[in-house]
């Protein structure tokens, strides 16, 4: 019994694990968000702000970006449902021998990767176009278009799962009754079977767009000139990342876990109105409540109440202060900085003595050690100093130089050269790597044993 | 046949008929078929440039295949090393990553679906999907926050004294393998789940009232129930990873490449589209190599992977 309460502890602790794998990143993503410092992170924190919102709301490159993915979104929707709908009916009707090829060519764009999507589009439309002697500013070149295909290709078959999974509880006999009774082909489809996919589009369309929404690996060949969010976002992440970006992702996942509460609330009222319905109808119970509005329910007034009261404190604390405070992590920062220039400066003052010294008592025995001596001061001081690396790691996404360097391109100022960039500069090395090379770097006497040799 | 058509249209009606006949024809020919062999047939061409693609100097060659095996005629290489070796890595990564979600969500999935219960359970469910909307590019940043020379790990790694310099995870792949892992498992845990979620608690019980230890029970029972689900999570998950690209720029270390980024490197930096697609090809064909030893050596169907 006892092992079996050790074996469900693990298990616990296990899923638990797994749960904050799942969220731990992004809520610190998210806290970065909230971070004054240039560089996305937690610690150490420097001030609370909403300043990164400002700066995500006047990006031109990503609202442009974000417009076109909506444009994009919404193309996708009005061409992969119906493709969908019309694969998934077509299902129904082929014959039986035919029907495991079909379902094979359908299903699987969802298995082709992206990029091999992409490419294919790209390709065959340029073709396509040449064929047709079209101009290169002419549809067949354009990104919106092509990215809209290369999508639909395989977004048409996932909307095409919803619907089949829709289409099994589908009582065909209720389509024979209308046709018995009259009605033409056009009418029983648009009265009875569309009516009874209606979920299953309003479904199969939220999944296209959001599909849509944040694809990358088709969209990186087919969109071309066309900036899509997911373009611009790939090449501000590999180019240099500042908390702009997880202000985005902020404001996404706010955006997501609303819509999800507010579409739970909205499918339990209409299963309750669904049973209260059929409840009426066998006569358990004789009228009908007056149908509150949805957004008269309580849960949406309390997530919208928590809402809009944490976007005011989010606001007002990060406005309120933010300067003083920031001024007070500089002042702080330069403080530090100064006093580790002067223990160093000392320091390297203690080392050249001692260094002196022994080259003095070093010399009246062997006079070629004064080689080594040279050697070894190459790892030290300011030859390794990264003083002019700034400027040249800026906006490398791969690092390849040494393992030092590679640090610091992870650096803040390095990618925001704009702000509060001397003492950072200045501190940040030393307080990541700790080792003693790189503060030697604005010391004043670091050549110096070269000259006292 | 014809009989077929004469029923397909007396079933449907004109207007619908055609649409369902026009809509499926331009799906499957003109956006799947099509796209498909034309790029098969490019990548067997000769790469010239743009305005003579069509014409008599566009003309048939394995060179780009040779590329990939051979690599440069002037190269002093028996093979194509560097290459062959970036390929071979993407497939073996997308194995172990795809291992690491398996051993990841089969517990997960399995308390979902039947140790949690009530609210909770649906609770963590739903929650589940949150990530899932997240951006792929934005889940490979928040990792690239996490694992950075000043990030979350490494600072706590410091603080505890367990470090005492940074460690280098994006050098060392740390973070890409990580960042993988996390960025499909979505697509393991939902067929797990759902395919445990299906067994009758009795069988559970009955195996468990016989005697039999918890891991027997799951080899036995919970397991070979849920192997469509397990499949099918393996396949999504191994094709989304051998096939990503957002993760590998992000997350990749410096010295190491994903094959989908040489792809990249030959559409965008090299404007080589043939041997671009030659690579594409090339992955493709390994993915769907996998797919069919998945579905003969678990023997489910392809309508059950893609479900």
């Amino acid at each position: 019994m006892s092992s079996d309460r050790i074996r469900r502890f693990f298990v616990l602790f296990f899923v638990l694990g797994f749960f904050l794998y799942l969220f731990g990143p992004l809520l610190i993503m998210g806290l970065t968000a909230f971070n004054s410092s240039a560089f996305p992170r937690v610690s150490p924190w420097e001030c609370f702000t909403v300043e990164w919102f400002d700066v995500l709301a006047n990006d031109g490159r990503l609202l442009e970006g974000l417009k076109n993915s909506f444009l994009i979104g919404f193309g996708v929707v009005l061409f992969a449902v119906p493709l969908g709908l019309a694969g998934a009916l077509m299902l129904t009707q082929v014959q039986e021998r035919v029907r495991p090829w079909y379902y094979t060519i359908v299903i699987s764009p969802i298995l082709v990767p992206g990029v091999v999507l992409g490419i294919s589009t790209l390709l065959f439309w340029d073709r396509i176009g040449v064929m047709f002697g079209a101009s290169r500013d002419s549809i067949f070149y354009d990104g919106f278009f092509l990215t809209i295909i290369g999508q639909s290709t395989f977004i048409a078959a996932y909307t095409m799962l919803v619907f089949i999974s829709r289409l099994q509880r589908f009582d065909p006999a209720q389509e024979e009754a209308a046709l018995d009774l009259g009605a033409t082909h056009v009418q029983a489809f648009r009265k009875i079977l569309l009516p009874f996919l209606k979920p299953a589009i309003a479904s199969a369309a939220v999944l296209a767009f959001l599909a849509s929404f944040e694809n990358y690996n088709t969209t990186v060949f087919t969109s071309i000139s066309t900036s899509t969010l997911t373009t611009v976002l790939a090449s501000k992440v590999r180019y240099g990342i500042d908390p702009s970006i997880s202000a985005l992702a902020v404001a996404i996942v706010v955006l997501t876990v609303f819509g999800a509460a507010i579409h739970e609330v909205v499918k339990r009222r209409e299963e309750a109105a669904a049973k209260q319905a059929g409840m009426v109808a066998a006569g358990l119970i004789k009228e009908k409540k007056a149908q509150k509005q949805w957004f008269l329910e309580p849960a949406i007034i309390g997530i919208l109440l928590v809402f809009i009261a944490g976007l005011g404190t989010a606001f007002f604390a990060g406005t309120i202060g933010v300067e003083e405070c920031k001024v007070a992590v500089k002042e702080q920062k330069q403080i530090e900085t100064a006093k580790r220039i002067e223990a160093l400066k000392q320091k390297t003052q203690a080392r050249k003595e001692a260094e002196a010294a022994k080259v003095e008592l070093q010399k009246t025995e062997r006079a070629n050690r004064t080689g080594t001596e040279n050697f070894n001061s190459i790892f030290s001081g300011g030859n390794l100093a990264p003083k002019s690396d700034t400027n040249e790691t800026e906006g490398n996404d791969s690092p390849r130089t040494g393992t030092e360097n590679f640090n610091s391109i992870f650096d803040s100022t390095n990618l925001q050269p704009e702000e509060s960039v001397k003492p950072d500069d200045e501190a940040e090395p030393e307080a990541r790597t700790g080792t003693e090379n790189f503060n030697g770097i604005f010391s004043s006497g670091n050549l110096a044993p070269a000259t006292t040799e | 046949m014809t009989n077929y058509w004469k029923d397909f249209f007396r079933k449907n009606g004109t207007a619908l008929g055609l649409f369902l006949l026009l809509s499926v024809a331009v799906w499957m020919l003109v956006m799947i078929i099509l796209p498909q062999l034309y790029m098969l047939d490019f990548s067997f061409r000769a790469n010239v440039p743009p305005p003579q693609w069509g014409t008599e100097s566009h003309v048939y060659t394995l060179e780009h295949y040779k590329y990939l095996i051979y690599g440069n005629v002037n190269s002093t290489d028996a093979f194509n090393y560097i290459d062959l070796g970036v390929f071979g890595r993407t497939i073996l990564a997308s194995i172990f990553v795809t291992l690491i979600d398996v051993c990841l969500c089969y517990p997960v999935a399995y308390y979902l679906a039947h140790v949690a219960r009530g609210g909770w359970g649906r609770l963590m469910v739903m929650s589940l999907i949150v990530p899932f909307w997240v951006n792929e590019l934005l889940r490979a940043f928040s990792f690239k926050v996490m694992f950075g020379a000043s990030g979350v790990i490494n600072n706590a790694l410091i603080s505890l004294g367990i470090l005492d310099q940074p460690y280098d995870f994006i050098r060392e792949n740390v973070a890409l393998y990580s960042g993988l892992s996390y960025a499909y498992i979505l697509l393991m845990i939902f067929p797990i789940y759902n395919a445990i979620e299906s067994l009758d608690k009795n069988q559970i019980e009955a195996a468990r009232d016989l005697g039999s230890p918890w891991w027997r029970i799951h080899w036995r029972v919970v397991i070979p129930h849920a192997k469509p689900g397990i499949t099918s999570g393996c396949t999504m998950v191994f094709m989304l990873t051998a096939g990503a690209l957002a993760a590998p720029q992000i997350l990749g270390g410096p010295s190491s490449l994903w094959f989908t980024q040489l792809v990249y490197k030959w559409f965008n930096n090299s404007a080589n589209w043939a041997r671009g697609s030659a690579y594409a090809l090339v992955l493709l064909i390994a993915c769907i190599i996998f797919v069919l030893l998945m579905m003969r050596f678990f023997k489910v169907r392809l309508g059950e992977i893609a479900r």
